[in-house]
């Protein structure tokens, strides 16, 4: 047996990965497929699971409500796909805006001399490393009506004798924005400045060499092949900022709901175990298509590991 | 043609993408020194030292600490306490259990051909592409389900239930821990000459003395970097651990996520101060010894 | 010592598939014996299986047919670290978190030998590749040619029966690459063991080998002393591969045991040479091969058989020697000829178009069997 073992390199590597594997295959892989299973079923009276199997959950998220006003038999109710849009249009501004913050800073960090580079990247991993809820909270106390903002916008306006009431930012759409952006940044910065780091000064020489000036450098050179780092930025903020139900719950107040705040409230409140598993799959699947197209029109670059 | 010259646009750029990410936690410790209960505004510092608090309505007036009040109070909260017990725990656990398992499965995927490796390698990015929240209650499903069949069937009552606790945060904290584990390690694997083992072997050393002597002094950095990041994801972690942990397994963040939604003291600004400057240390010394590790030995 | 051969390779083959599925022979029934303190090459360009069949030695890799001999045992899947053979490596693969001194001791810990045993032997092995002082070294601290010495005295201080060298010069420059040929050589005979080397380098192997096995397509080409693969190389491939040839294809008008008379077409006329095969037969359709260095130019006025006028196409001067460029009837030829007399313009004695005579005399012209 032990001889066969040193022998067999298949069966080195098989015994090797198998911890992980089956790990992976417990925690991950089989929740999702039991998520599935409880998607079709129905909530008992206590908020338990009935097995069985019916699309309900699927048409109520949609839309199609069954209980309808008074001689309707079938209505519909944008209420569940609009959180649908809401957090995926969230997402989508919240990536763009993330991009056009990371990408200065992450151009100026490859292009800093190597000692101070290592200073400049370990500044973008503190925040990183002060906890995801702290970091929620620091904005909280900033955007309130008595919060850091409105005290400097305060003085500011006194300076110029303009007439200044405190603004309402806590608990709008705008407050969830802010925050996500910032809780998502660094995860931005690390991959753009891996694939900045890699790219070989030669070529920037080879581009001068070549007529090119600075600006058509960077749209020729730098961008196209810092492009991997975007992409896995763009994976690395997207796929969470769908799915968070902290920064909305906190900065949003009960203005802003999100899937996540829906999946969370059907597991805890509402104990709907069925319509949040439901709810929960198609956000999966909503993140699965756009990192499918995403990824097989860019690539997904190694830069995923990076942060 | 200077490499580190920058326009002076790209500097201010950096500038204030540096403002916005440092302005927050500098309120947020600013405000741990507030003198005021409420915390809503600031009240100026707590200047006078006395031997006992003294209040003037939700100002503090003079506090045994002094200046550091709110520091004293939060080390006097038997709550943090634990749960920053808790988290330390399965931090610590998780980042072992984790970084061992996924450095084995890094090896297999790096070297060796196997049935099922193609499976092995895509469940690693079950974590990247599918949100938090949808794992989480993966889980909480899992485990809800089978806890409920196996009390009932195992007729386990009281204290003998199966329930969510410390272990259940912990083995789910693993689980998408040994994704970035085993990818950052494959990433450092990838660039190894497999000759330094044929090397060693050639020298007289079976496979198990190679592997320890040769192959895992030379990936230790990997190694090490895998499990920082593993630990970091730990101690991070918010929405697994909301839906995994139970009575007694509370951590930091589910502690202060509790608090926000309740009344806020300047002891979480305390809190989240002491946390920032411990994890700032932590690294801090990392860098200094790795940067020790790395100096030739003339 | 209980075997004549230090290493045996018997009717080996290793097979490997490609990435795109293909099953391909790396090692095809490849034989042969390296008797016991040679200095023995296999010599080929990359991919002609050389590599891996000096990895089937180490042990790195088993063969899928044959059997490899150690010593006259069969190794069949013993693991490298239980073979009596070591390896110095293309890269070197020097341990980079140990010191020299800890990678010249590790052979000897994993023996299980006494620690002043160890200090004293590594000692010995440092002094002998001229390294004493080096010990607290890294690797990365040292030259690439300091480190190439470290690497053979680790595999030397294990005193093994034959040791193993990878191109083990390949990524020194040139200087230094001539300079650790001779040394090398000149430590293989002082220690009396076994030296197989592989290199892609010719003059090397010439320079360094007792025989020479030529490799090319996972066969064994030939395997001869250096003077026989230069001076009757078996086949085209090797008289191809080593040196340079100039090749006219015949047919054999008339054979003897030591001498062919061969009709080439293409010149219209009739050449004597050696046969390098014994079983040529008249009318077999062959190729002819003459080292450039070995044409001779003579007098236009010499009448002897086997002197053919030819055109100069270009000459160039390389300093010991001018190379002609010459055409004859259609057939391009080079001619290597010393300069013997200096002189400031060599190339203005054979210039463009101008007509020189060629004389290939018997005992220079080869007759090769067509594959």
């Amino acid at each position: 047996m032990l001889q066969r073992l040193r022998e067999s390199k298949s069966m080195q590597g098989a015994l090797l990965a198998l911890p992980t594997t089956l790990w992976l295959l417990v925690l991950l892989i089989i929740p999702l497929f039991l998520t599935l299973v409880v998607s079709f079923g129905q909530r008992s009276p206590d908020g338990n699971v009935i097995y069985s199997f019916t699309l309900d959950n699927y048409t109520r998220l949609l839309g199609y409500n069954t209980d309808c006003p008074a001689g309707q038999s079938s209505c519909f109710d944008p209420l569940y796909v609009n959180i649908l849009w809401r957090s995926l249009s969230l997402a989508f501004n919240t990536t763009v805006i993330v991009i056009t913050l990371a990408y200065p800073l992450a151009y100026f960090i490859a292009r800093a001399t190597p000692k101070r580079r290592n200073l400049f990247l370990f500044m973008v991993l503190i925040p990183l490393w002060t906890n995801f809820v702290i970091r929620v909270y620091a904005w909280m106390m900033l955007l309130r009506k008595e919060g850091a903002i409105n005290i400097a916008l305060g003085w500011l306006a006194n300076l110029f004798n303009i007439p200044f009431a405190p603004l309402e930012m806590l608990y709008t759409p705008g407050a969830v924005l802010v925050g996500m952006v910032y809780e998502f940044l660094p995860f931005m910065i690390l991959p753009i400045y891996t694939s900045l780091e890699k790219i070989d000064n030669s070529l920037y020489e080879a581009a001068a060499d070549l007529g090119a000036n600075a600006f058509r450098t960077f749209l020729r050179v730098t961008l196209p092949l810092s492009m991997p780092g975007v992409v896995a930025g763009t994976i690395l903020v997207f796929i969470p900022v769908m799915g968070t139900f902290i920064v909305s719950d906190i900065l949003g107040g009960r203005q802003v709901i999100l899937v996540g705040n829906l999946i969370q409230r059907q597991f805890l409140d509402a104990r709907d175990p069925t319509f949040g598993s439901a709810a929960s799959l198609i956000l999966m699947v909503m993140t699965l298509i756009v990192t499918y197209f995403y990824t097989r029109k860019f690539g997904f670059g190694e830069e995923i590991v990076s942060a | 043609m200077n490499p580190h010259k920058r326009s002076p646009l790209v500097i201010a750029a950096a500038s204030l993408v540096y403002f916005f990410l440092y302005a927050p936690i500098v309120i947020l410790i600013l405000y741990s020194f507030n003198a005021s209960r409420a915390n809503v505004t600031f009240e100026g510092f707590i200047t006078e030292t006395s031997s006992r608090v003294v209040m003037d309505g939700s100002l503090v007036k003079a506090s045994p600490c002094g200046f550091f009040h709110w520091y004293c109070d939060l080390s006097r909260n038997d709550d943090v306490i634990e749960a920053a017990e808790n988290t330390l725990t399965i931090a610590f656990t998780a980042t072992i259990i984790a970084t061992t398992i996924g450095t084995m499965a890094a090896l297999a995927l790096q070297r060796y051909d196997f049935k099922f490796k193609p499976f092995s390698q895509l469940s690693l990015y079950i974590p990247i592409v599918i949100p938090e929240i949808v794992m989480g209650i993966g889980i909480l499903t899992l485990f809800s389900q089978t806890f409920g069949a196996l009390n009932s069937a195992l007729n386990l009552t009281g204290d003998s239930r199966l329930s969510l606790g410390i272990w259940t945060v912990t083995v789910s904290h693993i689980a998408f821990m040994v994704p970035f584990v085993t990818l950052v390690v494959q990433a450092r694997l990838q660039g190894f000459d497999k000759s330094y083992e044929e090397a060693a072997m050639d020298l007289g050393a079976n496979e198990w003395t190679t592997f320890w002597r040769v192959t895992f002094p030379m990936i230790l950095p990997g190694v090490l970097s895998g499990a920082l990041l593993a630990f970091t994801l730990s101690l991070d972690d918010f929405v697994i651990t909301f839906f995994t942990n139970g009575p007694g397994s509370t951590t930091l963040p589910i502690y202060v996520y509790g608090l926000l939604r309740r009344i806020i003291t300047p002891q979480v600004n305390a809190l989240s101060t002491v946390w920032i400057l411990i994890v700032f240390l932590a690294v801090l010394a990392l860098q200094w010894l790795q940067s020790r590790e790395q100096k030739p030995a003339q | 010592m209980t075997s004549e051969f230090a290493v045996e390779l018997r009717d080996v083959v290793k097979r490997f598939i490609t990435p795109e599925g293909n099953e391909i022979a790396a090692v095809d029934h490849v034989t042969m014996q390296i008797k016991n303190g040679e200095f023995f090459s296999m010599l080929g360009s990359s991919g002609c299986g050389k590599t891996t069949s000096l990895r089937m030695i180490a042990g790195f890799e088993w063969p899928t047919e044959g059997e490899v001999y150690i010593e006259g045992k069969a190794m069949g899947h013993t693991p490298p670290y239980q073979r009596k053979v070591n390896t110095v490596f293309q890269s070197y693969a020097l341990f980079q978190h140990m010191t020299v001194f800890q990678n010249v001791a590790f052979g000897l810990e994993m023996e299980g030998v006494k620690e002043s045993e160890i200090k004293q032997r590594v000692g010995r092995a440092l002094e002998m590749v001229q390294l004493t002082g080096m010990e607290r070294r890294k690797p990365k601290q040292l030259s690439g040619g300091q480190q190439q010495r470290v690497a053979v005295a680790r595999a030397l201080v294990k005193t093994p029966e034959v040791l193993l060298l990878d191109e083990p010069l390949g990524a020194l420059d040139l200087k230094l690459r001539k300079e650790m040929q001779l040394e090398l050589k000149a430590l293989q005979q002082q220690l009396g063991i076994t030296f197989i080397y592989v290199t892609h380098d010719q003059e090397e192997a010439l320079t360094m080998s007792d025989r020479i096995a030529v490799m090319s397509k996972g066969r064994v080409q030939q395997l001869a002393t250096p003077v026989e693969i230069y001076e009757r190389p078996v086949n085209k491939f090797v008289a191809d591969f080593i040196g340079e040839s100039n090749f006219l294809e015949g047919k054999i008008k008339s054979i003897s045991k030591d001498e062919a008379v061969v009709h080439i077409p293409a010149l219209n006329a009739d050449i004597r040479g050696m046969p390098m095969a014994r079983d040529m037969v008249n009318g077999e359709e062959v190729i002819v091969s003459i080292r450039p260095e070995k044409v001779r130019i003579v007098e236009s006025g010499a009448k002897t058989d086997g002197i053919f006028k030819a055109r100069v196409m270009n000459s160039v001067y390389i300093g010991s020697d001018t190379h002609v460029y010459a055409e004859l009837d259609g057939v391009r030829l080079k001619v290597m000829e010393q300069n013997r007399i200096s002189r400031l313009d060599p190339s203005s004695f054979y210039n463009k178009d101008q007509v020189i005579s060629l004389l290939f005399l018997p005992e220079n012209t080869l007759v090769l069997k067509k594959d």
